[in-house]
This record gives structure tokens, sequence and C-alpha cells, in this order.
């Protein structure tokens, strides 16, 4: 008998090419998501060393941080950096003949949305991608995580990625979450509990009777941010919530393969009695909807809470909520609900999917904006196709929401979507770092039915007031 | 990539936590397509103004910090994306080691591809470093990567841990694309035996 194995282990163990006396470890990787903004240089080495791709059909490229998200991008991109970038990823998919969706396919849109749907990422696998938040993908039972540049460009030439394996650690969520308590809010709960650097060193496993009642696109929201705690990567056991979603899929095996598939993925879960290093143990009822108030995403509270204090905090963390709140524009004591919001983001590879459309779309139906701005962007060419088909789209743009195209867009600002000085957005992404979304643009992160909330109101709102008035 | 030996140099005190990414190199810096040129944009949002005139207090903009070749950083320093546009900026200023209580995963990764030496210390060393860099451009810290110390201008020596195998690339500038495919035979069985066992993947 072997010793009980963590669905870590399991994966892990599978994809051993070579162990070093030290433990180090050459480890095959599966899939490789490649975007335009970490693989010019890779390629680039790639050409100067005669190296060639080792697996382009394992390969798979999509322009979305640059893209413009406007509805008349089809006239191209006006910055010249950006327009570079992408003309860049277009000639280098072609050259070393890797897949790819370019701008002007439908099935474009973010690379960890891109992934899933296309069937790309699959139960068990190995994913990696030159992008932190490749995290999403183990919401399928795949192990996955952000690489740098230079490692995009070893796993081009070898498939594989050199690495040592990190520790376990579960984060379970009991219970049932409470309605108006989201995905969003289960993965902005535990890194207020753990910090932000909670995770390092470890790859976390989510489980729980919370994530089990969890649809695929709130456990990609968990795992999404698994990279805000730190953690190396996020995982959730796969089901048959799992294949479901997989079947069918372009990429998913078919027939007898399909078959064997899914007997391989039956047995990807922690076995009982295995060991992990680190467990932490939240309520769902406990889960209230979440905001955060400063420029890390461990500055997260229940909506009802009020702004702290750098006096609640201590060690290192005094001097960062003070200069947090002098860059957020807030004072302690401040209800969190009373602060006034500019703008309304809704999408990125955190909350761009058809289920978040839906929770928005929701509480929007038959309302009117009172921000400055509101935009919807969807995480791709098919989830806007489909949100059209639902009446989704209708029911933004009726309520005064930009009904953009799919890209990365206002999460990071690559693309002309910023906030501008000052501006304060409440946003469904992943970071409230200073200057993330625009130099001194202001980040509250929530999940799209508060950012839809927030909408309607104007300022940061409890979805649950506004859920209590349409029952 | 450059060796890592042995390093003498100024160092840089930046002891809030949590220095992201996004301030260490900020996104409108990332369309380049090359490795080279970012020095002038590291940390750009806290160094520069809106119109980019320098802000004087901020640390690397002081004359005695102007050279500094080490940093030492608050808790958590590198956390958020995975951009390896970080270390690249870092390594154009002329910064090769950086000292904190810890780092995120992928930036340490990085560091280590670009002959930057990432170094991990308990609170209360990092806390002696800290003082030692306050001290400014007349105290030089010493990082002895074969030895395994950092020593302070005062002559306070303290060891730390490196993983073997990064130390040695380290040491003498290995291409971990070169040594891999030293390995292609085991990568070519690899996919001999998953081709059967997983035929999906």
């Amino acid at each position: 008998m072997t010793a009980p194995r963590t669905l870590y282990d399991k994966i892990w163990d599978d994809h051993v090419v070579h162990q070093a006396e030290d433990g180090t470890c050459l480890l095959y990787i599966d899939r490789h998501l490649v975007h335009e903004v970490t693989s010019p240089q890779a390629f680039e080495g790639l050409r100067m060393t005669g190296r060639k791709v080792r697996a382009p059909e394992k390969t798979i490229a999509v322009p979305d941080h640059n893209v413009p998200t406007t509805l008349d991008r089809a006239k191209g991109i006006e910055n010249e950096e950006s327009r570079i970038q992408v003309e860049a990823l277009d000639k280098n998919a072609r050259d070393f003949g890797v897949n790819y969706y370019p701008v002007s396919d439908i099935r474009q849109g973010i690379v960890h949305i891109v992934g899933p749907e296309q069937g790309w990422t699959l139960p068990g696998m190995t994913v990696v991608c030159g992008d932190s938040h490749t995290a999403t993908h183990g919401a399928f039972g795949a192990l996955a995580h952000g690489i740098g540049t230079s490692e995009v460009e070893h796993v081009l030439a070898t498939q594989t990625l050199i690495q040592k394996k990190s520790k376990n650690m579960k984060v379970e969520i009991t219970g049932s979450l409470r309605p108006g308590v989201t995905a969003k809010d289960i993965t902005m709960a535990v890194i207020g509990e753990t910090g932000t650097a909670g995770g390092t060193g470890y790859v976390i496993e989510y489980c729980g009777q919370a994530i089990r009642e969890l649809s695929m696109e709130g456990r990609m929201t968990v795992c999404n941010m698994a990279i805000e705690g730190g953690a190396r990567a996020g995982l959730i056991a796969p089901d048959e919530k799992t294949f479901a979603y997989c079947m069918g899929r372009p990429h998913a095996p078919k027939g007898a393969a399909w078959e064997a598939a899914v007997s391989y993925w039956k047995t990807l879960f922690t076995d009982e009695g295995a060991h992990f290093d680190k467990v932490v143990t939240l309520k769902g009822e406990d889960i209230a909807p979440l905001v955060t108030w400063g420029t890390s995403p461990e500055d997260v509270l229940p909506i009802t809470a009020t702004v702290p204090s750098p006096a609640d905090f201590t060690g290192g963390k005094v001097e960062a909520v003070q200069r947090a709140l002098d860059y957020m524009g807030l004072t302690p004591g401040q209800k969190l609900s009373d602060i006034a919001i500019d703008t309304v983001f809704i999408g990125s590879c955190t909350n761009g999917r058809i289920e978040d459309l839906r929770a928005a779309a929701e509480v929007v139906k038959g309302k009117k904006i009172k921000v400055k701005r509101a935009m919807v962007v969807p995480g791709s060419g098919l989830v806007r196709a489909q949100a059209e088909e639902e009446g989704l789209a209708k029911i933004f743009t009726d309520a005064g929401f930009e009904w953009r195209l799919a890209g990365c867009s206002m999460c990071l600002a690559m693309n002309p979507d910023q906030l501008a000085p000052g501006e304060r957005c409440a946003a469904t992404s992943n970071r409230n770092f200073e200057g993330r979304q625009g130099r001194g643009g202001r980040t509250h992160l929530v999940s799209p039915g508060m950012a839809a909330a927030a909408a309607l109101t104007g300022h940061l709102t409890d979805v649950r007031d506004l859920m209590a008035e349409t029952v | 990539m450059d060796k890592f030996t042995t390093l003498t140099g100024i160092a840089a005190p930046m002891p809030l936590v949590n220095i992201d990414t996004d301030m260490i190199i900020p996104k409108q810096f990332l369309k380049t397509i090359q490795r080279s040129g970012l020095g002038k944009n590291l940390f750009d949002e806290m160094r520069y103004t809106q119109d980019g005139a320098e802000i004087a207090d901020f640390v690397l903009n002081q004359p005695s910090y102007r050279k500094a070749e080490i940093i030492v950083a608050g808790d958590n320093f590198g956390c958020g994306s995975s951009r390896e546009h970080a270390p690249w900026a870092l390594l154009d200023f002329g910064i090769r080691c950086v000292i904190s209580t810890s780092f995120a995963d992928i930036f340490f990764n990085n560091c280590f591809k670009n002959g930057i030496l990432p170094i991990v210390m308990p609170q209360e060393v990092v806390d002696v470093l800290m003082e030692d860099a306050r001290k400014g451009g007349n105290a030089r810290v010493t990082v002895d990567l074969e030895a395994q110390t950092v020593t302070t201008s005062g002559g306070q020596s303290f060891g730390f841990e490196v993983d073997p195998f990064r130390k040695h690339c380290l040491m003498n500038g290995l291409d971990d694309i070169g040594l891999t495919l030293e390995k292609a035979a085991a990568i070519d069985s690899f996919e001999a035996r998953a081709k059967v066992a997983r035929p999906w993947a």
C-alpha cells in the first residue's frame, strides 16, 4: 500500500520526468497557455538559439492584455507599443505553429477563460502560463500556475519546468453560503484570513460543502485568486460538475477516450488520512459580501464594516495601512457603504464568465446606473455571444452600462480602459494595488452582484439590500 | 546570465511590506518586446511625479542610494503578477540582491533566472540589515553566495539558506534550458509513457 496522497501529490507524481538527488524535479507540462505580454522575449530567445517549440499542439496562444475592448477595435490598436506586442504574438504563433485565437476570432478572450471554454484545460493536467492568474485552471483539478518569461521559454523549448514541490495546504469551507454571498467572497475571505503571504510555499486544495456547491465558474473564481494569497496554485478535486463542464468541449476527448479519461479523473481526490502541512477552515455561513478598502487583497472587510485605522494593526502593516488610506482617500471609522463610486468594472479572469454576468444582470434588471461610467467586459467572445442570446447585454445597456468586447481591460489597464488619478472604482477583478487600474486610481474589489449594486446606487452597497427590494 | 559570486555594495532600505510587482514596474512598461532598458522605470510611480519629475524623498532618488545594488525590503516582496519585467527592471537599475523576510513565489523564481539573488532572513536579521542600510552611501554590505553569508558594514555576519541547484546555476551563470535539454531522452520516454496512460492529454 502506498501512503495516502493529496490531490496535489497525485498530479505531481504523474508528471515527474526526472528527479535529482536534492529533490529538484523536471515536471512535464500538458498545456502551455501564452499571451502577448510575457511571451515575446521567450520566442526571441528560441530564435536566437535556433530552438523550436517542442510541443506546438499543446501550446495555445491568445492576445488579451493589450487588446481594445471598444466595438470599433477591428480598425486596429492605436497605441504603437501595444500593437507591436500583439503583432509579435501573431507572428510568433504563425512561425512556431502553435494553436492561436487572434483578435478577430470569436473564441478570443482572456487566456484563462478561453482555455477551459475550449476544453484545453482538463482534470489532472499540468497547466502553465506566463500569468499569475493561471491558478484559475485549478478549478478542474489541474495543477496550474503562473511562470515568468524565462520559464515560458523553458516550457516552449522543453515542455517541462524545473520545480521543487510545494507544501500541501487545505482550505475547507464548511456549510453553505448565505444569499448574496458568492465564490468571490469565499476567495477574498480566505485571503483576509491568511494574508497575502499566507499561502507562500503551498499549493492550496479548496474543499468542503460550500466549494462542492459552487458551479465550475464559481470554482474558477475561487482558484483564480489563490495567487493573491501567495499560493503557487489552488486546486479543487474534479467531480460530476467538472466532467459535465468538460464534456463536448472542442478539445476534450470523445468516445472511448472520454470514458478512459473520466475513469482516470475519478482517481483524482485526496486520500483519507493524507497529510496537509497547513489547514484553514471557514464556515460558509459566516462569510458576508466583502469589499477591499486598501491596496492589498488582504485589506478586506464585510460591506457592513467601517474603514479600519492603522492603530488596529502591528508591525510593518501599520505603515502600509497609513499609506493605503492616504492613497485610497479614506478616513478610519468611515462606513464602507458610504464610499462614493465613480466607475464600475465588471469582467476579468476572476469574474468575466457567463455566471458572473447573470449575477450582475439579476441585480441591474430594470434599473439605471448612478455612477459616471460602468462597463461590462465579457471574458471571451463566446461569453459575450451567450450573454447577448440570454438577453443580459440588453439589461446592461438599458441600465446605462457599456457593453464591451472581450479582453483583460481595466483589470490591469494595459489597454485604453484606465482610471484617472483619484477615480474610484468598484471592480470584479483581482488586484487593488496602487496604480493597478491606472495611476492614482482607487480600486475596491467586489463580487459581480456587489459591483452591480454599487453601479445602481453610486456608492458601495450591500447587494443583499437590493435583493430584498426585488423579492 | 551573469554569474553571481560575491557582491559588496550599497543597500537601500525599503521597509514597506507587500511591495508588489505593479509598484516595481507598472504595467505601461510591460509593452516592450525586449528585456533591457527598464531600469529607468523601476518603481516608476513611487519614483517620479505624474509629469516625470523625481520625487526627492524616494529612497533610490536620494544621493546615497542612487548606486544601490542591494535592497533590504519589508515582508512579501514581489507579490502580484508573474511579470519578469520586475527582475529585469531591478537588474537594469543595478540591483543584484534583495533581502526580505519573504518573497512571492513567482518573483523569487524569476530572480534566479536573471542573476539576482533573493535572500530570505528572519525578521530580527532583516531589522539589523535595515538599520545598516539606513546609514547610506558610506555603508557597504557584502553578500557572499559561496559562503552563504551577508555581512553588515560593521562586520556583523549572518548565514542564509539557498537551494543548492539554484546556487550552482547562479554561481556559474548556467542556462536552465541547456541543462534540461541534456535530459531530452528522459522527456522522450516520459512522453511515450504518457501517451499510453493519458492519451487525451
